[in-house]
């Protein structure tokens, strides 16, 4: 069946030394010019998975094929593959030219076509005036660029980047974000991201996996993993959020009633599967989808209030942290386009907050 | 602020102009002089308020072959013997430096560990080794590889071997230094740019440790040049460098002024090539 680009079929690897395995079982399928995110904390696994698609780890079990071709026996020097480094590991003695033009010398391809294909792709770097240059006379910027063109010189089929923006700024880094995005879609190259950087999985790439301990936690499009998350650790990894142990009343159509003696009140969640009554769960609410007041809503279906304990000035919204009656601590965020809403708040203050159905989720685990 | 700087750069400069750039002058000022009966054993330099300079003693070096001889002896002993402690030392650092780091000092440490005991100690031990009736000589008998003791000793080949065995150490540590910086992470990139074990080797892990092997080699290189201990202890006729023609010159002619000359001559000699390396290394940085 699999017409699948890049497969890993149950991915074991065990250092010697470590008591868990680095990666402990990974399948994933990924398709033909597909931007994936590996998404983690360090020490999940993401690098070590990485390394083993390039070549540089060999996999205790399982196996990984590209377009249907066990790599278990090429070695890093014959795969179709390039790598970003974390560090860039640009050739220190070489100029930015001949670090691009390394890997098509290293194809013996002929002397005018290597100088043709770099010259192409230091245009699309933007680098091309720095071409004599060494990476030492270059910026954090331009070295991630030249080692992101010395990955792509060579047209693999799979380009794996290990945290290629950690390096840089917090502005460059997002103009870079698209910039990445904007040149994958022109190469039209499978690309394999390993970030631990939850925005910048989720703004760059088309699907992620969420990685935990050697296992993956959950793959699927950003908006899906983000909205949707499968687990407590998925929900917090991705963003801030808001939880609230609950007891299951019961389940009609669609949706969970539920009691939490943490919300101090009865909630209602949109959830597709019927839950047992008595099940304990836990709530889940992103805090940009909490809706404030100063009054008592009757319309909201899931209506709490407390105290305002904190306010944040984040720019472009604010943080607000809530207390509720049982002591909980809650977080919601507000845009700040509308000035007045967030004049209208006073530490202290007492205030009436709730959200909609479909804005819940429901984490069985 | 700044003088204090220089007040701390000054007591190792006051030092070396007192012992190296003096000593220097008066060597030169000797060379520049005639050999004479007495104490000194020259002629001084200013004498009836003239200057008696004369480079008759560099141009004797230049007329007579035998000091030629024994300059190019010198270099080309010193040269091969530096290209075999780099030949040995280059995979030995490489090894150290890819040991596992609980071992890394333990070995660091074998390598020095031959200055515990004294240098003309561990040279004698080579006579030992060496000579006809020597362990080495003695075990290729016993073990019947060879009938009649092979000549190992008073030849070129124990002059190499005792300056590439007392000079190593000096050639690994440098290296070690160099390929010790060097990022595991480059050699990574140049395979996943499909360039082979073999290849990345010469194209990344040699030209990143060049100031590695450059140092290494002028710090064995410049001392083996001036080598007397070893070729007197281990060499023989064919050996014949010029520390053991200054020697001569100096000892048992007692010309003062033709020893000064020889060893001015060397200084000129070794300074050259490395002005040289030095314009080479700096324009590497540079560039």
């Amino acid at each position: 069946m699999s017409t699948a680009h890049l497969i890993i079929e149950g991915v074991v690897k065990r250092f010697p030394d470590a008591a868990a395995a680095a990666v402990d079982g990974v399948t994933l399928e990924i398709g033909a010019g597909e931007f994936f995110a590996l998404l983690g904390p360090s020490g999940c696994g993401k690098t070590t998975l990485l390394r083993m698609l390039a070549g540089f780890e060999r996999p205790d079990r399982g196996r990984i094929l590209i377009d249907g071709q066990d790599m278990a026996a090429v070695p890093p020097y014959a795969r179709p593959t390039n790598m970003m480094f974390q560090s860039y590991a640009l050739f220190p003695h070489m100029t930015v030219a001949e670090n691009v033009a390394f890997g098509l010398k290293q194809d013996k391809r002929p002397r005018a076509e290597i100088a043709e294909r770099v010259k192409a792709m230091l245009d699309l770097v933007k680098l091309a005036p720095l071409a004599g240059r060494k990476p030492g006379q270059l910026s954090g910027g331009e070295k991630q660029r030249v080692a992101l063109a010395r990955a792509l010189v060579k047209e693999p089929k799979l380009l794996l980047l290990d945290e290629p923006l950690t390096a840089l700024d917090r502005k460059l880094r997002e103009e870079t974000r698209f910039e990445i995005v904007r040149i994958q879609q022109r190469v039209g190259i499978t690309f394999m991201l390993v970030t631990h950087d939850q925005e910048e999985a989720m703004s760059m790439a088309s699907r992620i996996a969420v990685m935990e301990r050697g296992k993956i936690a959950q793959v699927g499009p950003p908006a899906d993993v983000y909205e949707r998350p499968a687990n407590r650790f998925v929900a917090g990894f991705l963003g801030a959020i808001n939880l609230f142990a609950a007891r299951v009343a019961r389940s009609e159509s669609g949706v969970v009633h539920l009691q939490s003696d943490e919300a101090g009140a009865s909630l209602s969640v949109m959830h597709a599967k019927a839950l047992t009554p008595g099940t304990a769960v836990t709530v889940a609410v992103r805090p940009e989808k909490l809706l404030l007041g100063s009054t008592a809503n009757p319309a909201w279906p899931n209506a709490l209030s407390g105290a305002v304990r904190g306010l944040a000035y984040r720019g472009e919204a604010s943080d607000v942290e809530i207390e509720l009656a049982s002591g909980k601590l809650m977080r919601a965020t507000i845009a700040n386009a509308d000035p007045q809403a967030r004049a209208a708040l006073a530490l202290g203050q007492r205030i009436f907050l709730g959200w909609r159905r479909e804005a819940g989720v429901v984490l069985e685990s | 602020m700044s003088w204090r700087r220089y007040l701390v750069a000054l007591p190792p400069y006051a030092w070396l102009a007192l012992f190296f750039l003096v000593p220097f002058l008066i060597v030169l000022k000797i060379s520049l002089a005639d050999q004479a009966m007495g104490i000194p054993p020259y002629t001084p330099l200013l004498a009836d308020g003239t200057l008696h300079a004369s480079g008759a003693n560099y141009q004797f070096l230049a007329s007579d072959s035998l000091y030629a001889r024994a300059y190019l002896n010198s270099i080309w002993f010193a040269a091969s013997a530096t290209l075999g402690c780099l030949l040995i030392g280059y995979p030995l650092a490489y090894a150290i430096v890819r040991a596992p780091s609980r071992w890394r000092n333990a070995l660091l440490l074998l390598v020095i560990l031959p200055f515990w005991t004294s240098f003309l100690i561990r040279v004698y031990a080579w006579i030992g080794l060496l000579k006809s009736n020597g362990f080495i000589n003695n075990v290729l008998i016993d073990i019947g590889l060879v009938h009649t003791p092979l000549t190992l000793l008073n030849n070129s080949f124990s002059v190499y071997v005792g300056l590439i065995y007392s000079y190593l150490p000096y050639m690994v540590l440098p290296l070690y230094a160099a390929l010790e910086k060097l990022d595991p992470a480059l050699l990574e990139a140049a395979a996943d740019l499909g360039c082979r074990p073999s290849r990345a080797f010469w194209r990344v892990t040699v030209p990143l440790s060049m100031p590695g092997i450059v140092a290494g080699a002028l710090l064995v290189f410049i001392p083996m040049c001036g080598e007397f201990v070893i070729p007197d202890l281990l060499g023989g006729p064919s050996t014949l460098m010029i520390g053991h023609v200054l020697w001569d010159e100096f000892f048992t002619n007692r010309d003062w002024p033709l020893a000064a000359a020889v060893a001015v001559a060397m200084l000129v000699l070794l300074v050259l090539p490395m002005v040289f390396l030095r314009r080479y290394l700096t324009g590497e940085e540079r560039a």
